[in-house]
């Protein structure tokens, strides 16, 4: 883990989801902005129209050209309102897995910024195929031939976060979340009370510190004191600071080494026993070694 | 205790005729749709599809296992044992009373059963939900099992059918459970490189994070007739069963009519779908290869295929 800001360092995991949310955080073209130059936003999904909920372009970083793609919130009513509250229909989910095949096709890395309550769910999303359009991604992304770097800034919402966030580093913001359904719903469906949404924060271990200790997430990205609303300049040179470490070491492999790679990190998630080992050798009460 | 961990072999075997289902062990059940009152010897020879207004009723993994050759399956990974990773909290029920408790009630240890088998002779490996199991959900268990399903089924050069009926990724094993997602799709790739189809078929219900991932990039796509399939709302649906109705949008015959399922095939055709299906693909034939056992499988993925 990165340094830690000790004064951030007391807050609950509720804390961190209303900081993760705060509408004054880097959001994607921040981080582009801070991290690169020459960015050519690239639009459309060149089937049915262009989502702003997903922005993506090509940049240079370090002398390289990259590929940009991220989710984009906005910091108004209105921006978000034009923004769908950074929650992507199928066509930005589409969009995304053009500008992956594009930057496979001219050996662009990939670097994807995570900032999303969640793909949207009404029922045109539904009618154009949400559902396959995530999967398409998930599955684009798993043998995509280029290196691959994801940072969650914000939140990171589920299905439609994963969609652009399969990658061989998995980076998070000190204050970004991760989560398989968000607070609420999670409180609303087991408990049945929406309230109870800051005990399902900390049930299901949703901090970037969290998913770093589950082994999910590589590294956690150092915040400024106060979160990173309170200094966008400085949040954005403290993520820069760490993907540009990680894109040197990942561009230095061979890219059959990096599909190896990446296919051992995603391959080793998940935690479970044998049932021999509950059998054999183990006392009751004690707790049960993991297979990893 | 220790009978409790024992498997019971027979309650695996293909049972077509009989079999531990959900109606009660009497003459008659009722269809949940239309109130019917079906003789229960007619509802278990159709495979729970009830005689009068075609509602597929949902199955169990052993149920399914109505559509393969009768004695063919051989089942894979049946050791694996769900954890509680995150050491989950809960102010009603602590995740690991909630495993504990759904285990002994169904006796199986999660919601995926995996193995090998025959349709009209050709073989294929199959992984199937058991939605009974706190809604089919996917977490750790589930994932581990369908990835081997595939990296199984890669080795071996067969066809992977999935059986999929979900509420969604397990909240309880909160990102875990979501990156079982990738985790799945990444064993898939194994399979698409030797050139061996994913079949998916989509029961009721599919929602969520299952459906946003493998099947719904599946090489063959079947939906049953009346599934409840969608992306959101999963598990809405699954704690309101018996109350509010799903969505008219989240239907097999909708997805269909918008291009997402290749068919929506009713169950008494199934079989027959998947055997030309698996013909088309050439799928090896039980001639001149060893019976479908279990040790014979693992020395031959031992040895390399």
């Amino acid at each position: 883990m990165t340094t830690s800001d000790t004064s951030t360092e007391t807050l609950t995991a509720w804390d961190r989801v209303q900081l993760a949310r705060n509408v004054q955080r880097p959001h994607t073209l921040d981080m582009v902005r801070g991290l690169c130059e020459h960015f050519v936003e690239l639009h459309g999904d060149r089937r049915f129209g262009d989502d702003a909920a997903i922005v993506g372009g090509m940049a240079t970083l370090q002398g390289r050209t990259v590929m940009i793609v991220g989710h984009q919130k906005g910091r108004n009513a209105r921006e978000n309102v034009q923004r769908h509250f950074g929650m992507p229909r199928p066509e930005g989910y589409r969009k995304a897995l053009r500008l992956f095949r594009h930057a496979e096709k001219f050996g662009f890395p990939l670097l994807c910024f995570i900032d999303t309550p969640g793909a949207d769910p009404e029922r045109e999303s539904e009618e154009r195929g949400q559902a396959n359009a995530i999967a398409e991604c998930i599955m684009a992304m798993t043998n995509l031939r280029v290196p691959i770097i994801a940072t969650v800034i914000g939140e990171g919402g589920s299905g439609g976060a994963l969609a652009i966030g399969v990658a061989d580093r998995m980076l998070m913001m000190e204050n970004a979340i991760y989560s398989v359904i968000s607070p609420e719903g999670c409180a609303s469906i087991l408990w049945r009370d929406a309230a109870k949404a800051p005990d399902a924060a900390r049930a299901m271990r949703i901090t970037a510190a969290d998913v770093h200790e589950l082994g999910i997430a590589d590294a956690v990205i150092a915040e400024p004191a106060g979160g990173a609303h309170t200094d966008i300049a400085a949040a954005v040179e403290s993520a820069a600071l760490v993907i540009r470490e990680h894109l040197e070491q990942l561009t230095g492999d061979e890219i059959a080494t990096t599909l190896a790679c990446r296919y051992q990190k995603y391959r080793a998630i998940g935690r479970f026993h044998e049932r021999q080992q509950a059998l054999l050798g183990v006392q009751a009460g004690e707790p049960l070694p993991f297979v990893v | 205790m220790k009978e409790f961990f024992r498997r019971n072999k027979k309650s695996f075997a293909p049972v077509q005729r009989e079999g531990e289902s959900q109606i009660p062990d009497n003459l008659w059940a009722k269809c949940p749709a239309c109130r019917e009152l079906i003789y229960q010897k007619q509802l278990t020879d159709s495979l729970k599809v009830c005689p009068k207004c075609s509602h597929h009723l949902r199955l169990v993994p052993h149920e399914w296992l109505g559509l393969l050759d009768h004695g063919s399956f051989v089942e894979h990974d049946a050791d694996l044992w769900p954890a509680d990773p995150l050491g989950f909290v809960s102010p009603k029920e602590a995740y690991a009373d909630k495993l504990r408790l759904t285990q002994e009630k169904l006796g199986q240890a999660d919601a995926v059963i995996s193995g090998l088998g025959t349709i009209d002779g050709r073989r294929l490996a199959l992984a199937i939900c058991d939605f009974s199991f706190i809604g089919g959900s996917m977490g750790s268990v589930y994932g581990e099992k369908m990835t081997r399903a595939a990296e199984r089924a890669a080795e071996l050069e067969l066809p992977l059918l999935t059986i999929n009926g979900s509420g969604g990724a397990r909240m309880q094993e909160g990102v875990i459970s979501l990156m079982q997602m990738a985790k799945i799709s990444m064993a898939l790739t194994r399979l698409a490189a030797v050139q061996q189809p994913h079949i998916a078929l989509l029961v009721d219900p599919c929602f969520g994070g299952v459906l946003a991932s493998y099947p719904s990039v599946a090489d063959i796509i079947i939906a049953e007739p009346g599934a409840n399939i969608g992306f959101a709302g999963s598990r809405v649906v699954s704690q309101t069963i018996g109350g509010k109705m799903p969505a008219k949008h989240q239907t097999a015959e909708y997805m269909f009519e918008h291009g997402f399922v290749d068919m929506v095939t009713p169950r008494a055709d199934l079989r027959a779908t998947l055997s030309r299906l698996l013909t088309l693909y050439g799928a090896q034939t039980n001639a001149g290869l060893p019976r479908l056992d279990a040790r014979l499988i693992e020395q031959e993925v031992r040895a390399g295929g």
